[in-house]
């Protein structure tokens, strides 16, 4: 579905990504490890078009996305939840999930469907963003993503600064969407969420995908949680 | 006159000013608040549309209400126009990059000055006022116009505030002023919102302007004081803030309006940058800003 070959990216004169490997499957969990500065983010945020890139191609669905600036990418299935949420804090629940629907003319169906998924944000429907709660901020940085109706949706670190009930409700939101037929791409640095939602992981290091394993094939205290992520 | 009547005259006075400084304080808002760019060369769009009155007063013949009319559609989208060429040919090329934007919007501001030099000339020009009508009070008589420029601005500024808050290019402006890059990955075309944002705010200067000008007379330099006026009135209230803007837009011109009348303009013009570099000091981010 979503195909990045020899991909190279950065910041201005830093190269970050240096001729990246990746891809991610319909209905299957591809998780992005690795040490900071490895170059997970940059990924995602070159996928959306957001970081300025040299080389490579970007295909999803067979449609090459490289020559594409970010505004048209979200259109092609495109969704991405960025690492700290980033909502429209001033904007309310209910406006953060209009500006997710603009492209779809904001659907009814699709709200309601992200509804279903998080029942708490129809509570907070009129409720300024920034005034939620962290895992009630990421339900909506979600939600607000599959307002695209994505065929894929790129997540960093979705679990960060979580208490446990919220990890799992978005383990479980992410698994639903899974089911679905999205192919979801996750960077995350906790082993034992990676192993619970993975069927492939990543490892990245010096702006490379160095290994791509199975995730049925790893277990904790694998080498490649090692030599990638340290634990 | 009794001191009452004379403070009434005072307050209705400083009540015009304020609604054509809420105007034109509302485009400079908007576009720091959606873009971050700070214009400097916003009082040229302000005289722009005084002078392009003129011109248009000039060229339709008959009655003065129907030659105003004509000014007040043409003139403000001629300099949206301008303003949108502006974005296109200058600002998107510096990537709104705060700082070069400044010395662009300087070196538009000098550019639009000496344009209107060459093509209107160094001398103030009167527009005859859409209709003359009188209101007499017991104490004075009132312009009408004068009351129909607090209605207009009035009635625009409604208008904005309800493109802000319930359309959806409202909503695309404010997500984009919240975060471009995310903005962008939802579909939103951020380029198309800055020009349009850097229009709208052009076209309110220039909407400003033409309300004024039967009042004050177009001249080639006369977008000084709006400028320096309509920064101290977003300082104060908040930068990008348009609450704050028309909060301030009322507390200037009033104050404006009353200090003029019983002592003099100079002294009410520093009472005003006193109270910038007291916001400036004690609430940075103005009375309804949020600090970042």
């Amino acid at each position: 579905m979503l195909e990045v070959r020899a991909l190279t990216a950065g910041y201005g004169p830093v190269t970050v990504l240096r001729g990246v490997d990746f891809d991610a499957r319909a209905g299957e969990v591809t998780c992005l490890m690795g040490r900071n500065g490895a170059g997970k983010t940059t990924l995602l945020k070159a996928i959306m078009g957001l970081v300025e890139t040299a080389e490579g191609t970007i295909r999803l669905s067979g449609i090459d996305l490289h020559d594409l600036p970010a505004h048209r990418r979200p259109g092609h299935g495109l969704a991405w939840v960025p690492q700290g949420r980033r909502l429209f804090g001033p904007l309310t629940v209910a406006e953060n999930l209009e500006v997710g629907g603009l492209l779809h003319g904001h659907r009814r169906e699709v709200r309601e469907h992200v509804l279903t998924l998080f029942p708490r944000l129809r509570e907070r429907l009129a409720q300024p963003a920034a005034t939620l709660s962290g895992g009630e901020q990421q339900m909506l940085a979600i939600g607000r993503a599959l307002c695209l109706e994505p065929k894929v949706l790129l997540l960093d670190e979705p679990t960060e600064g979580l208490q446990p009930s919220m990890i799992a409700l978005i383990r479980d939101a992410v698994l639903r969407l899974k089911a679905e037929g999205v192919a979801v791409v996750l960077v995350e640095q906790r082993v034992d969420a990676v192993l619970k939602m993975a069927d492939r992981v990543a490892f990245m290091a010096h702006g490379r995908v160095e290994e791509m394993v199975e995730a049925r094939k790893l277990e904790h205290g694998a080498r490649q949680f090692l030599d990638y992520v340290g634990v | 006159m009794a001191f009452g009547p004379f403070l009434l005259l005072a307050l209705m006075e400083g009540l015009v000013t304020a609604a054509v400084l809420a105007l034109a304080a509302s485009g400079l808002a908007l576009v720091f608040g959606v873009m971050r760019v700070v214009n400097v060369a916003h009082g040229e769009f302000f005289m722009l549309g005084a002078v392009i009155a003129w011109f248009v007063a000039s060229l339709i013949p008959g009655p003065a209400w129907m030659a105003f009319a004509a000014a007040l559609v043409v003139a403000p989208l001629a300099v949206a126009a301008l303003a949108a060429l502006a974005d296109a040919l200058v600002l998107k090329r510096l990537n709104y990059d705060p700082e070069a934007t400044i010395v662009a919007t300087i070196g538009l501001l000098y550019m639009l000055q000496q344009a209107a030099l060459t093509v209107y000339g160094p001398d103030a020009r009167p527009v005859a006022a859409p209709f003359d009508l009188r209101l007499q009070l017991p104490w004075f008589g009132y312009s009408g116009y004068k009351l129909f420029v607090i209605a207009a601005a009035a009635v625009v500024l409604a208008g904005i505030w309800a493109l802000m808050t319930h359309t959806r290019a409202g909503l695309v402006m404010r997500a984009t002023q919240v975060d471009r890059d995310v903005a962008r990955a939802f579909g939103i075309d951020v380029d198309r919102v800055y020009m349009g944002t850097f229009a709208l705010g052009a076209g309110l200067a220039a909407l400003a302007g033409v309300l004024i000008v039967p009042i004050t007379q177009a001249h080639y330099l006369m977008g000084g004081d709006p400028l320096l006026l309509s920064f101290i009135v977003v300082i104060i209230g908040g930068l990008g803030s348009l609450r704050g803007t028309l909060v301030a837009a009322l507390v200037i011109g009033l104050s404006d309006g009353v200090i003029s009348m019983f002592f003099s303009p100079t002294l009410a013009k520093i009472l005003a940058t006193l109270l910038v570099a007291l916001v400036l000091v004690f609430r940075p981010q103005g009375l309804f800003g949020t600090r970042t």
